[in-house]
């Protein structure tokens, strides 16, 4: 089978409610190496799901290829009911261009494992340099959003501040605020606190827990923090040699895992402390 | 015999310092263009057009591995032949700008690998159109890295003014030696001239090491 083959897949997400996030038979590889085998997830709207996993299982992969920083082989991510990796033309689904790729990056967020701040700009910089010359934001407007998140996030005394005069924990947060700033409607996380010194983990973890609290935001997180994702996710996905090889809400997931891999990858995340 | 005479010396500063003011400028408008070009050069070998990153890249290695000096002569005596007519200072920016700025593209090509590929994925996780990516996020930062690889050729493009004298631009080495041959006194011009070059070379040098670390400083990279 080609796998560029996308001829059996909606132009559109129709139905009610219409997950805002749905992989469909997604593949990823690289040459031999097949780090997704034919992915379907969906998320719906508001959920906050966390996937879990060893390392190689492509659990990154996942949110990469959402954020468009990873082309696909096979299959179809939709966003918002909308084809993110190919578009609509002519009565078919053609591989997105630019713009297409432009337009739906606009509705996705992300925050970074090494956080990626600009270092050459301040904080308040960093939160304003994407509303400014992508939304078309006034500076004006663009302060006054970049300040109120800045706040949320518990750095507006630090907003004049360059990113080499931040903790890892305070550059996350900043993060945070910046990726907010865009107004996406789905956040990813991709391993926010792992470059992080335990004793600040808490401030990135307590600024998450506020929006899954206070927004409605989709949110898709990769994390090796057990205790926290059992905490605050909807849904939990274990990821095992490129597939999902359980899921389910924490309670299950953690409590009553049915799956012998799943149960050895707790007891070994739990042995490591 | 050491026969060194300063009546002579004041005699002849006045012309040497009236051509140094030659020199700088050459060497400041051959590398105006350098900057420029180079730059262009170095981000054309990063577009996705394979043909085009190729031919520049064949370009750059071309003008990297011949002599100045055959370029200089190409461009003023060849050129003619094609009906290219250039005055000597018209070619010769022309030549030494071309070859700096094949030196320049490479200084930038390191610099631009030197930032990281995390702010390309900030970058476009921000959707930030390419344009904006690379004068707003990638070139600041390729900047600093790229400073001191631009300070040397600044001071090896003013020490390689002097082959412009093969075509007859009147900088510091051809008053000297037209010096010489109207008065047969060697000695004085050539040494005022090596006595010249050292002061404006190493001034430079060590100003180029304090404007890197003050661009790091405004940019707030340390």
């Amino acid at each position: 089978m080609d796998t560029r083959d996308v001829s059996g897949f909606p132009l559109t997400l129709e139905g009610d409610p219409t997950p805002m996030v749905s992989f469909r038979k997604v593949t990823k590889s690289y040459g031999s190496l097949v780090v997704l085998d034919s992915l379907d997830l969906d998320v719906a709207e508001g959920e906050m799901v966390t996937v879990i996993g060893p390392s190689g299982s492509g659990k990154t992969t996942v949110l990469r290829m959402l954020m468009t920083l990873e082309t696909i082989n096979g299959g179809v991510i939709y966003v918002d009911g909308e084809p993110l990796t190919h578009m609509p033309e002519g009565g078919r689904l053609v591989r997105a261009n630019n713009r297409h790729m432009r337009q739906m990056r606009s509705k996705i967020g992300m925050c970074f494992q090494h956080f990626n701040l600009f270092p050459h700009m301040t904080a308040l910089e960093n939160c304003m340099e994407g509303p400014v010359h992508v939304l078309g934001l006034s500076k004006q407007d663009a302060r006054e959003r970049a300040e109120e998140l800045l706040a949320m996030v518990g750095m507006a005394e630090k907003r004049d501040q360059h990113p080499s005069r931040l903790s890892g924990g305070q550059q996350q947060r900043v993060a945070i605020a910046r990726a907010l700033a865009m107004r996406p409607k789905v956040m990813l996380f991709d391993e926010v606190t792992s470059a992080l010194d335990p004793e600040v983990i808490g401030e990135v973890t307590t600024v998450i827990r506020k929006l899954v609290s206070e927004h409605n935001l989709t949110m898709l997180m990769v994390t090796h923090q057990m205790g926290f994702a059992k905490d605050i996710s909807d849904r939990v996905c274990f990821f095992y040699g490129g597939r999902i090889e359980e899921q389910g809400t924490p309670d299950e997931l953690f409590g009553n895992p049915q799956k012998e891999r799943t149960q050895q990858f707790l007891s070994a995340v739990k042995e490591a402390g | 015999m050491f026969d060194w005479r300063w009546d002579f010396t004041f005699e002849i500063l006045p012309r040497l310092i009236v051509a140094t003011g030659n020199t700088l400028l050459a060497a400041g408008l051959g590398y105006a263009i350098a900057v420029v070009l180079g730059l262009v050069l170095a981000l054309a070998q990063r577009t996705p057009f394979r043909p085009l990153t190729m031919a520049v890249r064949e370009a750059v290695e071309f003008v990297r591995s011949t002599p100045l000096v055959l370029q200089i002569f190409f461009v003023f005596y060849v050129g003619p032949q094609f009906g290219i007519r250039l005055s000597p200072w018209t070619a010769g920016m022309i030549a030494i700008g071309l070859h700096y700025a094949a030196y320049l593209s490479e200084v930038y090509r390191g610099g631009l690998e030197c930032v990281p590929k995390g702010q390309w994925e900030a970058a476009k996780s921000l959707n930030l159109s390419m344009p904006r990516t690379y004068f707003r996020v990638i070139l600041p930062q390729a900047l600093p890295p790229s400073l001191a690889g631009m300070g040397n050729y600044l001071v090896g493009i003013f020490k390689d003014t002097p082959m412009l004298s093969v075509i007859g631009v009147a900088e510091l080495m051809h008053t000297a030696n037209a010096i010489g041959s109207e008065t047969y006194r060697f000695l004085e011009p050539f040494t005022l001239v090596g006595i010249i070059f050292l002061c404006i070379s190493l001034p430079t040098a060590a100003a180029v090491r304090f404007f890197e670390a003050w661009v790091r400083r405004k940019l707030g990279l340390s």
